[in-house]
């Protein structure tokens, strides 16, 4: 909501309050002041002119040379090429040095070798257009009006400087949507008495009631309907000061009659609409719910289909008008209207609502009536149209006002307690100062201390809306700040301490984390060789979305990781390490349920970390939170990883998931060329394996031997077997049991493979001796043999 | 005998001012003072002297050989340091050549932030609730004093899965479980993810990140709301930076408000990153309504509570001077290296 300063200060004395005092004041009183502008600012160095002499520029065929008066000690000379200037005019004359709006500089200079002392400025130049200064011309330098004096400065001449101040209007305020609703909340800020005299009309002729029928079939919808009347219209601009204001508030100036329906808009947030009388059969206004199938144009010039649902002005034949929404096509004035009906109105704003998406449009009207505004506001805002009118002499106001009822909502009573209030905001507000503050807004309280709202504060229904009109105008600043008494107690739940422990964990590990969005396409799960039958296609699909790409709620993690390696790579980042931690969602067969939300670890590396690298990370949150042994089978079924190089990880007996490199296949559809290694893991897993706090070993008092074991085993043996041979052969004095070195090659059979163990060997009660550490690797041999591994020679 | 004495000891003062090096020092020890060396063969001889010469030659003797222990420790103690010093000089390094770091990855950005408010509110007492992400309609609006057809939808643009389940625009929703499951006392905070409709730009994301607050009990009032949400801007910003408090209009509370914080570059001063407002709106707050306790089965006349909701995004960013939203859902490995 836009408003101007000027127009403000009309319904209170605000002339010691600077524009920041009174944006800074109700921004805390609750009107946010968003921007405030100022079309002087872009406008320096341009004053009123009359042009004394003209003459034909010697070196030119269309230029003139002009003496004007600048007020200055002696005229300046312009060359101009416009050809609407004549000696006598008084015109905009942008001076040496002066700027326009656009950053536009204007210098002295020469002119086909005739100085130019500055440029004579036409309205575009300004910034303005014809519907604001309608007796200037498009195309040609602003002639003024010719009493004009000279020398001023245009921006006052032509009331540019004053200042159009931005409001941000809450839903809840609707009466702020209007220039007399800042004033009264200025008014009660700035503790003033607010003006705002009813408006009365001189003269009138006839009587409404020989010429206008209303009739409201629609009494839920359409809550009260005001009609009046006026005869012998005289179309033609308004005036400067309506123009004006109009434009300040960013409304274009159209002719008197439709800017006194927008100006009464913009005064009273009441919307308002001027029907040809011609166009009205019968002199009926029939207001009802659209019949099926029944069309309408509209002003836009859009054949519009209505339904049941929308309500319809009408005449006794055809509807004229979506209500509160957008006038029909007959629905306008002309040049040669003789008679308008004037409609003031109030509708039900769920039904406007309805209508706006119904149709799928929006306008100035439609957005304040969603927000129901106040049925009693119609009649005043209708005779403020008619005073206009006289004012404006726009035509003969006739007698009187036709005004239908619906069914309107009861007005609230609420008791005020003081004490309670207080309690409520932790204020010590005297019940005196409440009542001052709440009349203040309009509000009524009777000496028994009940409080009946405006009718334009729908919004107040409670004691919580009393106490913050009240709280809102004493100053949210003046409330103390307090610490909650009370005793409290907070810990994370194990879950949420886990997955933080997890998350730092993996960084620990040398991964970055990485926050994906959870949205995933409609062939996602093709790219990376999803099953037709796997539970992952079990997606929720939003209804609304922005387009194919984002159309589900991912099921996997994998793709969006997928997508990080991919931007990455192309940036020519050379390696990545990345993990992340997120919810996937997991439809249930009821699609009014909500669906499952697991939530996942995904990592991935390209140039960094191999299939061990990833796993050791593994080991090492298995170790860290006292899963027990991680555990890896081979995995060939997959559809997504190396069939050589994938796995499924347990951690114990738990199925944490599974990891192992990305098919290249896969890789490509995500254009990604780089070898890609990944893990998908559970975290609901994880956690179900996470094992109790660890118990402290007590340190070892008896040395340790070491013994090495190079092996040479078929190719196809899984270490796994070779370790779990050694360990049953070794028992309780295997403290520990690390392969140190792998090999494949020449110094070895074809088929074969050659794999080194260091083991660790203690006794805790006692010192080892050398033979029974000799005969503990006798006893491995021997089991390892029954294996086919042997020992390297 | 008395000049083969100062014969030895001149001879062995020059020679252990000569020596340059500590095992040099040690043979002369042993040729001139060692059970073998030169003075005590002299002294073997001390019998053949007569019987007033002997306490003469003996104390000489002694002289002696106290001078050449003194000489002798000194030179090693000197030749010590000198070898120590060519030792340090030889180990000097360039200390101005890197370190060797650990390899170790980073959290997110925002992650970091998501936990240091956390953090702020355990310590003032709010238990962290986690809820759906697509969650009923029902509890993320119409339990939130928004009927369908409420206006103030509008400033929520939604996914919807079909009529009664969307993705939640608010983790406020999950402040509605808890009341469900739980009665008060209430002090609970739920961070998370939410979903608008919003084209993604430099500063909007069709996901973005909430922490959202709720505080139920007997005897709140305003002045905790402020209290509250004072304490936890200066812990995060420090206590310096002051806040300001603005009516607004939340549906689902009232009164509401926005809290203002002084900008923490310019302190209130007017700079770039405020937009020469010396503030910068930081979070949306407000008594909750009657209505919504009652909702809850709540009694809104023995309890009263106020909730508030803060965007962890716009944090995040101001925090790291990040310019462009995108950014951190880009996860360039040259983004994430820098946290």
């Amino acid at each position: 909501m836009n408003a101007p300063f000027s127009w403000i200060k009309e319904y209170t004395d605000l002339e010691d309050v600077s524009v920041k005092e009174l944006c800074d004041a109700l921004t805390l009183s609750g009107s946010k002041v968003e921007r405030t502008t100022c079309e002087a600012d872009e406008i320096k160095g341009v004053v009123t002119g009359k042009v004394l002499e003209m003459h034909r520029h010697p070196n030119s065929d269309h230029l003139w040379v002009c003496s004007v008066d600048v007020a200055g000690e002696t005229p300046v000379q312009i060359v101009t090429g416009a050809q609407n200037v004549s000696v006598g005019d008084v015109v905009p004359v942008a001076l040496d040095g002066a700027s326009l709006p656009g950053g536009v500089h204007i210098n002295k200079g020469k002119l086909r070798g005739e100085i130019s002392e500055g440029m004579m400025c036409s309205l575009g130049e300004l910034n303005l257009t014809v519907h604001d200064f309608p007796e200037c011309i498009e195309d040609g330098i602003a002639i003024l009006n010719p009493d004009t004096p000279v020398g001023e400065d245009i921006t006052k001449i032509l009331g540019l400087d004053d200042v159009s101040i931005e409001f941000e209007i809450t839903s809840n305020r609707p009466d702020c949507m209007c220039v007399s609703g800042l004033g009264r909340e200025a008014a009660a800020t700035f503790r003033r008495p607010f003006r705002f005299p009813a408006p009365t009309v001189q003269k009138a002729i006839g009587d409404v009631k020989d010429l206008l029928k209303v009739i409201n079939e629609t009494p839920d919808n359409c809550l009260r309907y005001c009609g009046a009347i006026v005869q012998n219209v005289r179309v033609k601009p308004s005036p400067e000061w309506m123009r004006h204001r109009l434009r300040l508030c960013g409304v274009r100036p159209i002719n008197n009659i439709v800017d006194i329906t927008n100006y009464v808009m913009l005064e009273y947030n009441q919307p308002m609409h001027a029907f040809d009388y011609r166009n009205v059969k019968d002199g009926t206004i029939v207001i009802r719910q659209a019949k099926e199938g029944e069309h309408i144009v509209t002003l836009d010039d859009v054949d519009r289909e209505l339904n049941p649902e929308i309500m319809v002005i009408a005449d006794t034949e055809k509807p004229i008008a979506v209500a509160g929404v957008m006038g029909g096509e007959y629905s306008g004035t002309y040049d040669d209207t003789h008679t308008v009906i004037f409609e003031s109105a109030c509708f039900n704003g769920i039904n406007v609502r309805l209508t706006e998406k119904a149709l799928g449009m929006r306008t100035e009207s439609s957005i304040r009536f969603e927000k129901e505004l106040d049925p009693a506001n119609t009649r005043p805002a209708l005779m403020r149209a008619l005073q206009l009118v006289e004012e404006l002499d726009a035509g003969d106001v006739v007698y009187g006002i036709v005004e239908v009822s619906g069914n309107t909502p009861e007005r609230k009573h609420l008791p005020l307690d003081p004490d309670q209030i207080n309690r409520f905001l932790g204020t010590d507000l005297p019940g005196d100062e409440m009542v001052r503050i709440l009349r203040s807004l309009e509000f009524e309280v009777s000496d028994d201390m009940i409080v009946t709202p405006p009718t334009f504060r729908g919004d107040i229904l409670l004691m919580n809306d009393i106490a913050e009109e009240i709280a809102r105008l004493y100053g949210y600043d003046k409330i103390p700040s307090t610490i909650m008494t009370g005793v409290a107690t907070a810990i994370p739940s194990d879950r949420q301490h886990f997955e933080k422990a997890l998350a730092s964990r993996l960084v620990a590990s040398g991964l970055y984390e990485t926050k994906t969005y959870s949205f995933m396409g409609v062939k996602t799960l093709d790219l990376i060789g999803v099953p037709e039958d796997s539970p992952l296609r079990k997606v929720v699909k939003i209804s609304n979305p922005f387009g194919d790409d984002t159309a589900y709620m991912r099921t996997t993690m994998l793709p969006s990781m997928l997508e990080v390696v991919a931007k990455n790579a192309n940036a020519r980042v050379p390696s990545a390490a990345l993990f992340e931690i997120g919810v996937v969602f997991l439809a249930d067969e009821d699609e009014n349920k909500l669906p499952q939300e697991p939530k996942e670890l995904v990592i991935a590396s390209y140039n960094d970390l191999d299939f061990f690298g990833i796993k050791g990370i593994l080991e090492d949150v298995c170790d860290e939170f006292n899963m027990g042994t991680l555990r890896c089978e081979p995995l060939t079924t997959g559809n997504m990883y190396h069939p050589g190089k994938a796995a499924t990880v347990y951690a114990g007996d738990i199925e944490l998931g599974t990891m192992g490199e990305l098919l290249p296949k896969i890789a490509s559809n995500f254009n990604i060329k780089e070898k890609v290694t990944i893990a998908q893991i559970s975290v609901e897993k994880l956690f179900e394996a996470k094992g109790e706090t660890k118990r402290f070993s007590p340190l070892p008092k008896f040395p340790a031997l070491t013994r090495d074991l190079a092996l040479v085993a078929d190719l196809a043996t899984p270490s796994a077997t070779l370790e779990k041979e050694i360990r049953s052969a070794c028992g309780d004095i295997l403290e520990n049991l690390k392969v140190f070195d792998v090999y494949t090659g020449e110094k070895i059979q074809a088929g074969k493979k050659s794999i080194a163990y260091s083991l660790t060997l203690r006794h805790s009660d006692r010192t080892l001796k050398d033979e029974e550490a000799d005969a503990a690797i006798k006893r491995a041999l021997k089991r390892l043999e029954a294996v086919g591994a042997f020992i390297r020679s | 005998m008395k000049e083969a004495l100062n014969r030895i000891r001149e001879e062995a003062i020059a020679a252990i001012l000569d020596a340059n090096a500590e095992n040099t020092i040690e043979e002369l020890r042993v040729r001139y003072l060692g059970k073998k060396g030169e003075l005590t063969s002299i002294l073997k001889q001390m019998g053949s002297l007569s019987p007033e010469e002997r306490p003469v030659m003996g104390q000489l003797a002694n002289d002696v050989r106290k001078e050449l222990d003194a000489k002798i420790a000194e030179k090693a103690a000197d030749l010590k340091k000198k070898a120590e010093e060519l030792r340090f000089r030889a180990e000097t390094i360039d200390v101005t050549l890197p370190g060797k770091r650990p390899v170790i990855g980073s959290r997110h950005p925002l992650e970091t932030v998501m936990d240091d408010i956390k953090e702020i509110f355990l310590g003032m007492g709010f238990n962290v609730a986690d809820g759906p992400e697509v969650e009923y309609d029902h509890y993320c609006f119409e339990m939130l004093n928004m009927p369908k057809h409420h206006p103030a939808r509008d400033t929520q643009d939604t996914f919807y899965i079909n009529e009664n389940v969307l993705l939640r625009t608010q983790t406020s929703s999950v402040q509605i479980r808890t009341m469900l499951s739980q009665k008060p006392p209430i002090r609970v905070i739920s961070p998370g993810r939410v979903y608008r409709v919003d084209t993604v730009d430099a500063t909007h994301s069709p996901i973005f990140h909430q922490v959202e607050g709720l505080v139920v009990d007997k005897g709140i009032t305003m002045a905790d709301l402020k209290g509250t949400l004072a304490e936890f801007i200066h812990k995060l910003y420090g206590k310096d930076i002051g806040v300001r408090f603005r009516p607004h209009h939340f549906p689902y509370t009232e009164p509401s408000a926005e809290m203002d914080m002084e900008c923490f570059k310019c302190h209130g001063k007017g700079c770039a990153l405020c937009k020469n407002e010396g503030y910068i709106e930081l979070l949306g707050c407000g008594m909750v309504r009657p209505e919504v306790l009652e909702g809850c089965g709540i009694d809104s006349s023995v309890y009263s509570g106020f909730a508030f909701g803060v965007g962890a995004d716009r944090i995040t960013m101001m925090r790291y001077g990040i310019n462009d939203l995108r950014v951190l859902f880009e996860n360039d490995m040259r983004f994430l290296q820098q946290f």
